[in-house]
């Protein structure tokens, strides 16, 4: 199972994960949009190559999956869970995954780059998801000749990714922030050092299950480590802020705070039909309750995987076929309740 | 003023489109507005429209400069400098070098930057390591000059003239 929905890690009543992505072109080819079949094919036998053969433990705990072989079912389950982006679950023709058992370690071959090395940890290490991601370009590169340029860095399809190639990235689960506003003050502060804040799972303006991602931008003129160092620095002054604000609402809301987390508690135990929206926001407000020693009967990483569960893909993976989305609602509620 | 749509309402929202220095101005009721909300003119935000604005501000107060012989085209993939406005993306490793000096203001408006310093590929990357270590030493040479600490000095210096020996060999 997907060891970041499976453990929680450090300083996980705010991380949920810690992501690093390195985009990576072969020499010599056309980048992935302007590929043509066999082209694509070759790169994704390299790959899988150098992964394979290159180092005989990563050859045993890697699998390759042809995004062809899959159905979409799958592959929207594979973007669900953040493995896979929905550009390379569109490309059938030649987008494919190499992906470790626990799904820690994922390299997209023929995204919007031939090569994507993602590593996705539990909780707030990024340090250890680049040493991992680090090691495993090496490894790749041991049996590719990538596109570089020295002034210019790693050479990726989109100039927003050149240089170091790299995206570092947190998901954070921020109730308080958002719901003392003190939240837009944090997304402001955060552009201007070069670092985006953004709602996931949300479209618009409403920020769906109080989940927040955080990133860097600039990728050129700035060092690996220096990246992750900053990325890292302002993740723990998100942190402090999330924290203290909980704290002071514990003292002066306790009893609000209390029937918010028991009453989204009561309704996620006996509903009978739910949105996705509804159970995102309802999950948040018992996960915050659980988090602040509120709720006792419920676990951080039960509410992370029922984040995840309550997904059109999973649902429709879980019940085997094509649901409508009044049956998804149902659904919803049934797998809410029994796993809650 | 009535909906340039509907012809029938009050237009409550005016906008001005620019395209390229042409300028035109929409007058929608709300109604027609709130249709319109996903069509191109009012919801027109992507990453590539967003290159282009940058890039055309750049790329046009160049133009009259650019000399003869100057190709808009990869020799590599085909990718023209247009389709590279319309979608944001590179179509090879060589449209990088071929554009790279008119795409170099846009590449330091994203990252501020427009020189590498992160990691460089181990197998492929040989010269680049040496000419860092290079830059590293003549920088150390500095300081320990500075200091007074000469010993050090001429051992920096000596590593140098050695290095600089392989670079041109290579």
């Amino acid at each position: 199972m997907t060891k970041w929905l499976k453990e929680s890690g450090p300083e996980s009543d705010i991380v949920i994960s810690s992501r690093i992505r390195i985009a990576r072109n072969l020499s010599g080819f056309p980048f992935p949009h302007m590929l043509k079949e066999d082209n694509g094919k070759d790169i994704a036998n390299r790959v899988y190559n150098a992964v394979i053969e290159g180092n005989e433990s990563l050859g045993k705990d890697f699998k390759l999956v042809e995004m062809h072989s899959i159905d979409k079912v799958d592959r929207l389950n594979y973007v669900e869970k953040h493995i896979i982006s929905p550009a390379l679950a569109k490309n059938t023709a030649t987008g494919s995954l190499l992906i470790n058992q626990d799904e820690s370690i994922a390299i997209l071959i023929n995204e919007e780059d031939h090569i994507r090395i993602q590593c996705l940890l539990p909780g707030f290490q990024l340090d250890n998801s680049w040493n991992l991601a680090d090691k495993i370009d090496d490894l790749v590169e041991e049996k590719v000749k990538y596109s570089f340029h020295e002034e210019l860095g790693y050479l990726t399809s989109c100039p927003t990714n050149l240089g170091t190639g790299i995206r570092a990235s947190l998901m954070m689960h921020l109730p308080a922030l958002n719901m003392t506003g003190y939240i837009n003050s944090i997304l402001q502060a955060s552009s201007q050092i070069g670092i985006a804040v953004r709602g996931i799972y949300g479209e618009g303006t409403e920020f769906l299950g109080n989940i927040f991602q955080v990133s860097n931008q600039v990728t050129l003129g700035i060092t690996e480590e220096e990246i992750i160092k900053n990325l890292k620095n302002v993740g723990i002054q998100i942190i402090q802020k999330e924290r203290y604000i909980r704290e002071s609402l514990l003292k002066d809301k306790k009893v609000e705070l209390e029937d918010k987390a028991y009453r989204s508690y009561g309704i996620l135990k006996n509903a009978r039909k739910i949105t996705s929206t509804e159970a995102m926001k309802l999950i948040s407000h018992v996960k915050l309750g659980v988090v602040l020693g509120l709720i006792k009967d419920s676990s951080l990483e039960k509410l992370n995987q029922l984040m995840e569960m309550i997904q059109v893909g999973f649902l429709q993976k879980y019940y085997k076929s094509q649901l409508s989305e009044y049956d998804r609602d149902v659904k919803r509620a049934e797998i809410i309740r029994m796993n809650i | 003023m009535i909906c340039d749509e509907c012809k029938k309402r009050k237009a409550v929202v005016h906008m001005t489109k620019m395209i390229q220095g042409h300028k035109e101005e929409i007058h929608l009721c709300e109604v027609c507005a709130k249709a319109g909300e996903n069509s191109e003119a009012i919801n027109n935000f992507s990453i590539p429209s967003f290159l282009t604005s940058i890039l055309d501000a750049n790329y046009n107060s160049n133009s009259t400069l650019r000399g003869y012989g100057v190709t808009n085209e990869c020799s590599s993939c085909g990718t023209s400098l247009h389709e590279f406005k319309e979608s944001g993306k590179f179509g090879c490793d060589e449209c990088h070098i071929v554009f790279k000096e008119r795409l170099n203001p846009l590449i330091r408006r994203i990252h501020g930057n427009s020189n590498h310093v992160g990691k460089v590929p181990k197998r492929t990357g040989g010269a680049i390591h040496l000419k860092r270590r290079l830059s590293y030493l003549k920088q150390k040479l500095q300081e320990a000059i500075e200091e007074e600490a000469f010993e050090k000095a001429v051992g920096y210096r000596d590593e140098i003239r050695e290095l600089e020996e392989e670079i041109k060999k290579t």
